[in-house]
C-alpha cells in the first residue's frame, strides 16, 4: 500500500495578493494581474504582462528579488502549517526556469557572478535562511518546473525518504526572458485568450508559489496529491506534439497511478497558455484522454505565464477551488479556436469537485499532468 | 529489498577525451570546446543535421548519449514511454544564456533563445531516438550520485520506465564534463551494479 501525500499547507505569491486566500478572493472578484506594462528596462515597447510592483517587495540586503519572492511565499507557508524546516526529514525543492538570469542584465560578467546566478547559490541561501538540513532539490524543466516539483515531492514522501517537502516555484520576468519570447512571436498584444477563436499568444508573468507536502497521518483528511506523470513529445525543442498523444499519455499515467477514471475527475486546470499551438495541442491530448466534457479553466488570463512557478501557481488555486467549492472561470474565452472541443468553463460556479488534474507543457517537448483529490 | 538495477554502458567526457566503458575511444586535447565537439561528432562517423543547429550543451550531450548507445541499445526492445532521462548540472543553460543575452542587444534570435533551458539536451536525445517517457533536469552544485540513483531506482522499480539515461552534462565556456549511464533492470554480461560506488567511480573515469 503506497503512503498517502497530503497538502498540508499553500501559498500563491502574486501581484494581485500575498496568501492563497486574498488571491483565491481576487479570483472571485474576476481581478486580473494582467496589464499593459511600461517599462523601459523590460521593453522599449510597452506590453502586456503581470508584474510585481517592485515597491510591494522588500528586498532584503544580500538578495535578490527571486530569492526574496522564494523566501516569503515559503514564510507564508510554513507558518502555523505545523512542519518544522529544522527536521531532517523535511526537504525543500524549487522550481525555476531562469532564477536569477537578471543579473546578467545589471551586474558585470565575472566568475562570481557566475556563481551569484547559480540555481544553486539561491537554493542554498533560502535553504539557509529557514534552517533547512537537507541540500534542496532544483528543478529547472522548463514550463512544467512546478508541476515536476510536487510530482517529485510526491514520490520522495511515498519512497519514506523524507516525511515533509516544501515545494516553492518562482520565476521574474526581466529583457532576458521577455525579448526571447516575443522573438518566437509569442506574446500576445492584449490580455491572453486561451483556447479562444482569437488567441494571438501569452502573456508573461511573475510569480511565486508553495506547497507543503507530507505523509504524516495527522493530515489524514486533507487533500492528497494522488498521482502524477512525465512525458516527452520526441518531436520538436520549440512547438508543441501535432498528436496531444504525448500529454495524453501523462494525463492516463496519472490517472492509472492514482486508480481513478475520468468519471473521477472534476475538473481541468489546464496550461492553457494561449499560443495557437500549445492550446490545440493539449485540446487534442485532452480528447485522446476521453476528458472533452469535463469542465477546464485556464489561469493564464489573471497570472500570465509564470513559467516555473505556473505548475504550482495554478495547483494551488485549483486546490482553494476544491476547498470553496467554487469553479473559476477562464478569462478570454469567448469562441472555441481548437479543432477538437473541449468544455471551458466561462463563469464562476458553484461544484461538487472532488478530484481535479492539473496538465503543462514546456519547450524541450516536455508534458507533464498531476490529480489532486479529496 | 527490491532487486538491483544495472549500469549497461557509461560514456564519459572531459578534458578533450572520450571514454565509453572505461576505454578512451578519442582524444582531442588541443581543441576548443566547439572544435573538440566537432571532432567527435565526426570521429563518430555521425550524420545527424541538426547537431549543428545545437548549443554546446545540447551537443555534448548528444554526443554522449550517441556513444553510450552506440552498438548496445537496441530502439525495437522497448517502447517510446519506456525509456527516459534524469539528468542534472551545476550551470543550467548559463553558457548559452550568455550568448543569448548578447546577441539580444542587437536582434533576438529564436534559435538561441530556446537553449536557454538546460532541459533541451533531454528534448534533443528524445527527438533523435524517439524516447517518451519520465524525465527530469536538476540544477546541482556538485554531482549527487544519491539523488540520482534514487530518481532512477523509482522510475525503473516502479515500471515507469524500463530503461532509462541518467547522469551529467554540464557546459560554461571552455569547461564542460558529461557521464552518462544506461540504467536497465536486467544484467548483462558486461554490466555493472547500478551502485553509488559505482556511479562515482565511473563519474571520476579522467
Amino acid at each position: 500500500m503506497e503512503k498517502d501525500v497530503f497538502v498540508v499547507a499553500d501559498n500563491v505569491l502574486s501581484p494581485i495578493g500575498k496568501t492563497t486566500i486574498e488571491n483565491f478572493d481576487q479570483l472571485k472578484k474576476n481581478i486580473s494581474g494582467v496589464k499593459e506594462q511600461h517599462d523601459p528596462a523590460i521593453s522599449p515597447r510597452p506590453f502586456f504582462a503581470s508584474l510585481f510592483n517592485d515597491r510591494d517587495i522588500n528586498i532584503e540586503p544580500g538578495r535578490t528579488k527571486f530569492e526574496q519572492l522564494l523566501i516569503d511565499s515559503i514564510a507564508d507557508a510554513l507558518q502555523n502549517s505545523g512542519i518544522d524546516p529544522i527536521d531532517k526529514k523535511t526537504i525543500l525543492i524549487v522550481s525555476s526556469t531562469k532564477g536569477n538570469i537578471s543579473l546578467l542584465e545589471t551586474e558585470e560578467h565575472t566568475p562570481e557572478l557566475e556563481r551569484r546566478i547559480a540555481l544553486s547559490t539561491s537554493a542554498r541561501l533560502v535553504a539557509e535562511n529557514f534552517g533547512f538540513v537537507n541540500i534542496p532539490i532544483i528543478i529547472s524543466n522548463a514550463c512544467i518546473s512546478g508541476v515536476m516539483g510536487i510530482i517529485t515531492g510526491m514520490r520522495l514522501l511515498r519512497t519514506g525518504q523524507y516525511e515533509n517537502a516544501v515545494v516553492a516555484g518562482v520565476d521574474v520576468i526581466s529583457s532576458f526572458v521577455l525579448s526571447g519570447f516575443e522573438s518566437f512571436q509569442a506574446l500576445s498584444t492584449q490580455v491572453c485568450r486561451p483556447f479562444d477563436k482569437s488567441r494571438d499568444g501569452l502573456n508573461l508573468g511573475e510569480g511565486a508559489a508553495t506547497i507543503i507536502l507530507s505523509t504524516d497521518k495527522q493530515y489524514a483528511g486533507n487533500i492528497k496529491v494522488l498521482g502524477g506523470s512525465v512525458s516527452n513529445d520526441a518531436n520538436h525543442i520549440s512547438g508543441p506534439s501535432r498528436t496531444g498523444q504525448e500529454l495524453s499519455f501523462a494525463i492516463d499515467q496519472s490517472l492509472k497511478e492514482a486508480v481513478l477514471s475520468t468519471d473521477d475527475i472534476s475538473f481541468i486546470s489546464a496550461h492553457g497558455t494561449a499560443t495557437p499551438y500549445n492550446d490545440e495541442m493539449e485540446a487534442k491530448a485532452i480528447n485522446l484522454s476521453n476528458l472533452q466534457s469535463v469542465p477546464l479553466n485556464s489561469l493564464k488570463g489573471y497570472y500570465g505565464h509564470t513559467l516555473g512557478a505556473a505548475g504550482l501557481i495554478e495547483s494551488v488555486i485549483s486546490i482553494q477551488s476544491l476547498k470553496e467549492e467554487l469553479l473559476l472561470p477562464t478569462p478570454g474565452y469567448n469562441e472555441s479556436g481548437v479543432t477538437q472541443s473541449v468544455n471551458v468553463v466561462t463563469d464562476i460556479k458553484p461544484i461538487q469537485a472532488k478530484n481535479f488534474i492539473k496538465t503543462a507543457s514546456g519547450f524541450g517537448g516536455c508534458n507533464a499532468a498531476v490529480i489532486f483529490g479529496k | 529489498m527490491l532487486a538491483e538495477n544495472h549500469i549497461i554502458s557509461s560514456c564519459v567526457i572531459e578534458r578533450g577525451t572520450v571514454f565509453k566503458d572505461d576505454v578512451m575511444l578519442f582524444e582531442n586535447k588541443e581543441a576548443d570546446l566547439a572544435e573538440f565537439l566537432l571532432s567527435v561528432y565526426q570521429h563518430f562517423q555521425l550524420n545527424y543535421p541538426k547537431f549543428y543547429k545545437m548549443d554546446n550543451l545540447s551537443k555534448l550531450g548528444w554526443l554522449a548519449s550517441e556513444v553510450l548507445l552506440k552498438d548496445i541499445f537496441r530502439n525495437d526492445q522497448y517502447q517510446p514511454e519506456e525509456v527516459g532521462l534524469v539528468l542534472a548540472n551545476r550551470n543550467s543553460s548559463l553558457d548559452n544564456d550568455i550568448k543569448y543575452f548578447e546577441s539580444a542587444k542587437e536582434i533576438a534570435s529564436p534559435s538561441l533563445f530556446v537553449y536557454t533551458l538546460p532541459n533541451i539536451v533531454i528534448g534533443e536525445i528524445c527527438i533523435r531516438n524517439n524516447f517518451k517517457g519520465e524525465h527530469g533536469f536538476y540544477i546541482q552544485d556538485t554531482f549527487d550520485a544519491g539523488f540520482i540513483a534514487g530518481q532512477v531506482n523509482y522510475l525503473l522499480d516502479n515500471s515507469i520506465l524500463k530503461a532509462c539515461i541518467c547522469g551529467w552534462v554540464d557546459v560554461l565556456g571552455q569547461d564542460n564534463k558529461a557521464a552518462l549511464y544506461l540504467v536497465e533492470k536486467n544484467q548483462t554480461g558486461k554490466s555493472k551494479p547500478f551502485s553509488i560506488k559505482n556511479i562515482n567511480s565511473i563519474f571520476e573515469t579522467i
